[in-house]
């Protein structure tokens, strides 16, 4: 059947690229596009937008009519358990301090492989916290606080 | 003798002894992250940037480019030692090295890796300090047309070199250019695409980007595939090549040497290539081609030795014109900006010493690495088995700290864990984020160019042909998409590609 999705991969990558690529084209209709020889700020992005686009149409095309390899699943659970203490870190630097934003982003990451252990991350979670202070703070003098405004510091 | 007051000026600083503990700091680091599976060199320069930003500007490039070195080196040890190549360009050092160290040659296999690469980097330091100052006073000339076209040479370049699908590596580049625009236009001062948030009127910061696509990404896919790892060589003896070795690795130094300087100058990361075609061209020339996957010393002394020299040379576009051949260039020459100094051909006239010091360096580099790795061997087998659960919470604690610490901004932090997701998609639909970094960082340089070449040409598009250096840009650029769109070298680039898989 001719309708079918073929290429997943490609399938995904083109509806990805269509979608920004017409968002972008949209954003960009707010800028003055000028001219050829005075270009405003919306010429150049609107080009690139518009070819994002075209790619992306393209791509969605082709996955109807050649074949590609499944894309298996999401991997959630490493994606969640790595990116959410990150950002999470970016919260806590701050107010609460580096040992505070380390302690949580090595427990939780850690969490995210298999062979997760409990025993072996508390150590590892204290030693980078030693670590970081001599490195960062003590050595290269960055300006960050061990523990923050939210200890009374 | 110019080369050679150059060159004397590049020692003197040089060898100054904070520089050379720098450079050796650098290469030890470098080395050390490097080894670690998983890590190749660009998240390894992005994770150690942070450590250079308090340093002198001619110290921390020196650093960095040793950093660079270490990293690659660490790469080819971890590709011999696991078979779980970092980067692209060890992926071809495995194929031989791997069997090499199955048979108990792995000491063998490191020490030619480790000369090949010293050779190389030699011939490279010179080819180096010989190219750059004729190649800088021809960039002094080039105008704005010229800047752009040679950009999207570059970017042609790039997708040639891309795995898999032409047409997504096409789309990635689009959407690199696009990124890059985010930001105020320096022109007019209009914020595109910032959705009114004050953080991204400065764009979104390149080591932003490369941590996020690079490393968290490559974490998660790691975590993904954790429980297919390789059993490794732990045992490593008898480092010494014997003198049938020497003879045999002779030739396939000198020839990839040859290969890797040339390649690793053309724009679009020619480094990866150079290792390719250096073990093919072995494979062909060789006697016994049978003895090639089976751990033949040549398969590791050409491609290393090319691999070396290509990621050497890839400094003489950075430093002449200012323009990244490579994303680990493309890192470089951000290191440069955040240390005030903008990169392009004034950079040789203007500050001798730190051209020429980050050239000695090179070489300082390469020497250091041969007398560090051998007798160290035994630490960087101990880096390679440290288990990667307790491994990757470590990068990721650096990757926090590097980006937070760039800024001082906890919203980069925020992107970077955004981009960590964005590069994970992207790999799993075969997406590659290599040329998308390429385009981000030409992306604002070359629409600027484009500007300046159109508002100067009064409007006329056919400036970019009219001017001769510019056309011969613009036509290479197309011979080169002509040529991969040509079926019988489309198919060509398939099997070398598929070659590595």
């Amino acid at each position: 059947m001719a309708s079918t999705i073929r290429n997943t991969k490609d399938f995904f990558s083109g509806l990805l690229f269509t979608a920004i690529g017409s968002a972008a084209l949209v954003l960009a209709r707010d800028y003055e596009m000028g001219t050829l020889l005075r270009m405003g700020p919306g010429y150049y992005p609107s080009v690139l937008a518009g070819g994002l686009l075209l790619v992306g149409l393209i791509c969605l095309v082709r996955s109807f009519r050649t074949d590609g390899t499944p894309i298996g699943r999401l991997a959630w659970k490493p994606m969640l358990l790595v990116v959410l203490p990150i950002a999470c870190f970016g919260i806590l630097i701050r107010d609460a301090g580096l040992v505070p934003a380390i302690v949580l982003l090595v427990m939780v990451s850690a969490y995210a492989s298999e062979r997760f252990s409990f025993k072996a991350t508390v150590p590892l979670a204290l030693g980078m916290c030693v670590f970081s202070w001599l490195i960062f703070i003590k050595g290269l003098g960055l300006p960050m606080q061990l523990l923050g405004p939210w200890f009374g510091f | 003798m110019e080369l050679l007051s150059n060159l004397g000026l590049g020692f003197q600083s040089a060898l100054t002894v904070q520089n050379l503990l720098y450079c050796l700091g650098g290469v030890f680091l470098g080395t050390l992250i490097g080894v670690l599976p998983g890590l190749g060199p660009i998240a390894t320069i992005a994770m150690l940037l942070p450590m250079t930003f308090t340093l002198p500007p001619e110290s921390s490039l020196i650093m960095l480019a040793g950093i660079y070195y270490g990293a690659q080196y660490g790469g080819s040890t971890t590709a011999i030692l696991v078979n779980l190549p970092g980067e692209a360009s060890s992926v071809v050092t495995a194929l031989d090295g791997h069997q090499m160290a199955r048979k108990g040659r792995a000491g063998v296999a490191l020490a030619t890796a480790a000369i090949g690469s010293f050779a190389a980097g030699t011939v490279a330091t010179v080819l180096i300090a010989v190219a750059a100052p004729p190649l800088a006073e021809l960039a002094l000339k080039f105008g704005p047309a010229e800047y752009a076209s040679l950009m999207l040479l570059g970017l042609v370049a790039s997708i040639v070199l891309a795995h898999g699908s032409l047409l997504k590596a096409f789309g990635m580049i689009l959407l690199g250019l696009l990124l890059g625009t985010l930001g105020t236009d320096v022109n007019s001062g209009e914020q595109r695409f910032t959705f009114g948030e004050a953080r991204l009127a400065d764009g979104i910061g390149f080591v932003v980007l490369a941590m996020g696509m690079f490393g968290l990404g490559e974490i998660i896919r790691n975590l993904e595939h954790e429980s297919t790892r390789e059993a490794m060589i732990k045992h490593v003896s008898g480092l010494w090549p014997s003198k049938a070795d020497f003879k045999r690795m002779l030739w396939p130094i000198l020839r990839g040497t040859g290969l890797g300087s040339l390649l690793g100058i053309l724009p679009g990361n020619g480094a990866v290539l150079a290792s390719f075609s250096a073990y093919s061209l072995e494979k062909k020339l060789s006697k016994h081609p049978e003895e090639f996957g089976q751990g033949a010393i040549e398969g590791v002394a050409g491609p290393e030795s090319a691999n070396n020299a290509g990621a050497q040379t890839s400094f003489i576009p950075m430093l002449t014109l200012g323009i990244p051949s490579s994303p680990v260039m493309a890192l470089m020459i951000g290191a440069m900006i955040i240390q005030g100094i903008s990169p392009g051909p004034a950079v040789m006239t203007e500050q001798p010493q730190l051209f020429w010091g980050l050239i000695a360096s090179m070489w300082v580099g390469n020497f250091f690495l041969i007398i560090l790795n051998l007798p160290l061997i035994g630490l960087w087998v101990k880096m390679i088995s440290v288990p990667y659960h307790l491994l990757f919470p470590v990068i990721l604690v650096f990757c926090a700290i590097g980006v937070f610490s760039v800024n001082n901004a906890e919203y980069d932090v925020w992107l970077m864990a955004g981009f960590g997701v964005a590069g994970y998609v992207f790999s799993k639909l075969e997406c590659e984020p290599a040329p998308m970094l390429m385009a981000f960082i030409l992306g604002p340089l070359m629409e600027e160019y484009l500007r300046r070449a159109l508002l100067l040409s009064r409007g006329d598009p056919l400036v970019f042909l009219q001017r001769p250096g510019s056309l011969v840009m613009l036509l290479m650029a197309a011979a080169a998409m002509a040529v991969v769109l040509l079926p019988a070298i489309r198919k060509k680039r398939e099997e070398a590609f598929q070659e590595e898989e």
